[in-house]
């Protein structure tokens, strides 16, 4: 049994089809990533995993357990954690008090207040924003503002982490740094569907690539067979020298 | 059958006001931003000052409009340039002075309200005129009249902010005050000129109103809940949602009011729930 | 988090806190006259801000049903008081607020902004023309008598309501429904994201709040011998408390009192110099309030003190 598993997924807006009858699935342990050009379809499918909107057509299977009438915060306390493709953290509330919103509500579990604060600073700890537990989370910049984001998401205790563009607008010092802490959290046993146009970063973090375009899978694969395949290269034809490095 | 035709052109003749009032409303709320709780004081007042035109030098409610429009579209305009304009630059964000532009204008509510009161008392008023029915239906002249009024300003605003230069400006400042401003619209301006045309509006239908129905001091109210109704129906800020709004809860009201007349409100208000559910960004939201 | 821990401040507050609760609870003793009066109507509008500013301030829906919810508390007087100990009265006009404001919350709190001000600012007139139309219908007449309290009775149930008011909103601002509510306020998509129920959220603490503004309605009909749905439900209930919010400040629960005091203070002091220009000064004075200090009489202190604070902070 996979741990998620999308059959058919479509999501039509008004008469268009953002996704439509996508299949797809990730195992446990596994960083699958999410490629495709703007507007393939890519944050929909994400909305639909996570329930911000529910699929025309489709099932999505959640360890076996169809979860797509499932609202979002059971979603979450399922295991199931996202980030946003752009940042949507509390900008009024004090960093610990973001994460530990994730800790209180987000775990499928009960939390005590003293537990849940625990397991935020640890997990402030862990993307290493320790020194801003105080701060309005509006006040950090953006690079920190997504570690934010992860670190709320860590909190409700995820199996399964999508993460939607996080390296767009780092620096390439960043970049390099969220790559190692997307191993990291592989280490911890976090399984990992990623958005990224990076594409040098997501070839060489991700087990399996899926490529989207135009709401349709177009290929599948290790990062190797992906960059090789024709179609793929078609698609991103003005960034083949990008795919093949 | 006759009783239904009699209900929808009653209904319609109904609907033109109710739309009147209504785009006015979401005129001050699309493009203004003020959520005007104020807004069916200024029909009172239209209303009562076309009354007042009517009893004292006897002027025909219709040439009145020639003075209540552009006198109730001033007060708007002063009252936008003074107290709307000096919340809009101090409140710190759009919620903020939505909520304090609120706020004051219940305020504007109590100040017009009660200085019609001590000015006109709180009987009931009519205006008689075209008191009499069009041949072959019971349609009295003066509903037909005033439904003729309602198209013309609703086609003559339609030309005005499809064809001017200032209407133009209008809808890009409603789709974005930014942009327009950066694009050499004269913000400030606009939106006065928007927030008394809105008020002028109200003025027609109240001169309007006051030729049909009986008017108090303390009919205002009614109306805005009307207006609010509408816009939640059709969508705020826009003006062809409120239209159809208008025309909508008129033809509902004039059924309802055929059966039982004081259900009329509970019927607008199973209707909204039931938009609402079914859409909950109105009839024309997006 | 130092959640027990007595600080100094902290001491002086609790200390201010017993002062004025004591001297509260022994006023009607000193005196009989108006001051009783004018304190219970200050505790009655302090009830119905803090009971606002609970859901309001965190989430920034702006409610304006609250007359809605006041305004059944006068029915509620009116039809069990007399043959029901005023105990059970109160308590029966606060579950009937809680279940109409469930009713009202599941309908409206999935609309966003605006549209929920205008549906809630409309709903008091729903409910007023729904119980006019069961007057008609049911008894044939517009109003109704109430069996009345005395004034003493009154202001000692009014204290009582107002202290289980304050309790509860300091109670739900310091549980993990309070993180809940400005999680809501500020991303509300983020929250359910993060595993908050934002619905069951939202109209839970919207009902639970408008618990003490039925049971505010029910005291204060006991203090008229008769009511009618003008009179219950007059819009005035809904916007006074938001009014009494901005002024006191709604960053914590001694700002919207005091806003509440002051206001209830202005809005007698007009009444009894003006009794026929009341409204119309009224009027005026909230305009001009809005205009030269929107900020609120608290709020613009702790927009100081933010500043100061703000400042010394390393920026990030």
């Amino acid at each position: 049994m996979h741990l998620l598993e999308g059959k058919g997924v479509t999501k039509y807006f008004g008469g268009l089809a953002a996704v439509s009858g996508v299949d797809f699935y990730v195992d446990k342990g596994e960083i699958l990533g999410l490629i495709g050009p703007n507007g393939a379809g890519k944050t929909t499918l994400f909305n639909a995993i996570s329930a911000a909107l529910k699929p025309t057509r489709g099932k999505i299977f959640f360890k076996g357990r169809d979860i797509t009438p499932l609202p979002a915060y059971r979603i979450c306390r399922l295991g199931i954690a996202r980030t946003f493709q752009t940042v949507k953290i509390f900008p009024h509330v004090p960093v610990i008090r973001n994460v530990m919103v994730g800790a209180l509500f987000g775990t499928g579990h009960r939390l005590s207040a003293r537990e849940a604060l625990k397991k935020a600073e640890e997990v402030l700890e862990f993307v290493d924003l320790t020194d801003y537990k105080d701060v309005p989370a509006g006040d950090l910049t953006l690079a920190n503002q997504k570690r934010l984001e992860v670190a709320r998401a860590l909190a409700t205790d995820p199996e399964l982490l999508l993460l939607d563009e996080l390296m767009a607008g780092l620096t390439p010092t960043e970049v390099a740094e969220a790559s190692g802490d997307i191993q990291q959290l592989r280490q911890r046993g976090i399984t990992i569907i990623m958005i990224e146009h990076v594409m040098q970063a997501i070839m060489s973090v991700s087990d399996r690539i899926i490529v989207l375009d135009y709401g349709k899978k177009i290929a599948e694969g290790t990062p190797q067979e992906v960059a090789a395949n024709e179609k793929v290269i078609e698609v991103y034809l003005g960034e083949e020298c990008d795919v093949a490095s | 059958m006759v009783v239904l035709r009699d209900i929808v052109i009653t209904g319609l003749l109904l609907g033109g006001i109710l739309a009147l009032v209504s785009v006015g409303f979401s005129l001050q709320y699309g493009v203004a931003r003020v959520l005007n709780v104020s807004h069916g004081e200024f029909i009172m007042l239209g209303a009562f000052i076309t009354f007042w035109l009517f009893t004292s030098v006897d002027l025909n409610p219709l040439v009145s409009l020639v003075v209540t429009a552009p006198l109730i579209f001033v007060i708007g305009w002063f009252l936008h340039a003074t107290l709307f304009r000096r919340l809009m630059n101090t409140a710190p964000a759009l919620g903020v002075f939505e909520g304090w532009s609120m706020l004051a204008s219940f305020g504007l509510l109590y100040v017009v309200q009660n200085l019609a009161r001590i000015i006109w008392g709180s009987q009931t008023h009519q205006v008689i005129f075209l008191n009499r029915a069009v041949t072959g239906a019971q349609i009295p002249l003066n509903r037909l009249v005033a439904l003729g009024v309602c198209v013309v300003v609703g086609v003559v605003f339609y030309l005005f902010l499809t064809r001017t230069r200032l209407g133009k400006a209008i809808r890009a400042s409603a789709q974005d005050p930014t942009v327009a401003g950066m694009m050499g619209v004269n913000i400030n301006s606009v939106l006065a000129i928007c927030f008394g045309l809105g008020l002028a509006m109200a003025g027609i239908a109240g001169s309007l109103i006051s030729t049909v129905y009986a008017i108090q001091t303390s009919m205002g109210l009614q109306y805005t809940v009307i207006a609010m109704i509408v816009v939640i129906l059709g969508g705020l800020g826009s003006i062809t949602g409120a239209m159809i709004g208008g025309v909508v809860l008129g033809i509902v009201s004039q059924l309802v009011t055929h059966f039982q007349p004081t259900m009329t409100f509970i019927a607008y208000y199973v209707i909204i729930i039931i938009l609402l559910l079914a859409r909950p960004k109105g009839i024309m939201g997006k | 988090m130092g959640k027990f821990a007595l600080t100094k401040n902290r001491i002086v507050s609790l200390a201010i806190l017993v002062v004025i609760l004591v001297f509260l609870a022994l006023l009607p003793t000193i005196t009989k006259g108006y001051l009783v009066t004018l304190v219970a109507d200050m505790m009655r509008y302090a009830v119905l801000t803090v009971a606002w500013v609970v859901f309001c301030a965190p989430t920034g829906y702006l409610s304006l049903a609250t007359a809605a919810f006041y305004g059944l508390g006068f029915y509620v007087a009116a039809v069990f008081n007399g043959p029901l100990p005023f105990a059970v009265v109160i308590i029966i006009a606060g579950v009937v607020a809680f279940i109409v404001a469930l009713l009202i919350g599941l309908l409206t709190l999935r609309l966003r902004g605006v549209y929920f001000t205008i549906f809630t600012f409309a709903v008091v007139l729903l409910v007023n023309n729904v119980v006019l139309e069961v007057e008609r219908l049911v008894t044939g007449t517009r109003g109704r008598f109430v069996e009345t309290e005395t004034a003493q009775t009154a202001f000692y149930a009014m204290l009582v309501v107002l202290i289980a008011t304050l309790l509860t909103a300091v109670l739900i601002r310091r549980s993990r429904y309070g993180l809940a509510l400005q999680s809501i306020g500020e991303y509300e998509e983020a929250a359910a994201h993060s595993g908050i129920n934002v619905v069951m959220t939202k109209v839970l603490v919207f009902a639970t709040t408008s618990v003490f503004m039925g049971m505010a309605g029910a005291i204060i009909a006991t203090r008229r011998t008769y009511i009618d749905p003008g009179i219950a439900f007059n819009m005035t209930t809904s916007f006074l408390p938001v009014l009494m919010a901005m002024f006191g400040g709604m960053g914590n629960l001694v700002g919207p009192v005091i806003g509440a005091a002051v206001f209830t203070y202005i809005g007698e002091t007009l009444l009894t110099r003006f009794p026929d220009l009341y409204m119309l000064i009224f009027g005026v004075v909230l305009i001009l309030a809005i205009l030269f200090m929107p900020a609120g009489i608290l709020g613009l202190g702790q927009q100081l003190w933010r500043k100061v604070k703000g400042g010394r902070r390393a920026p990030a």
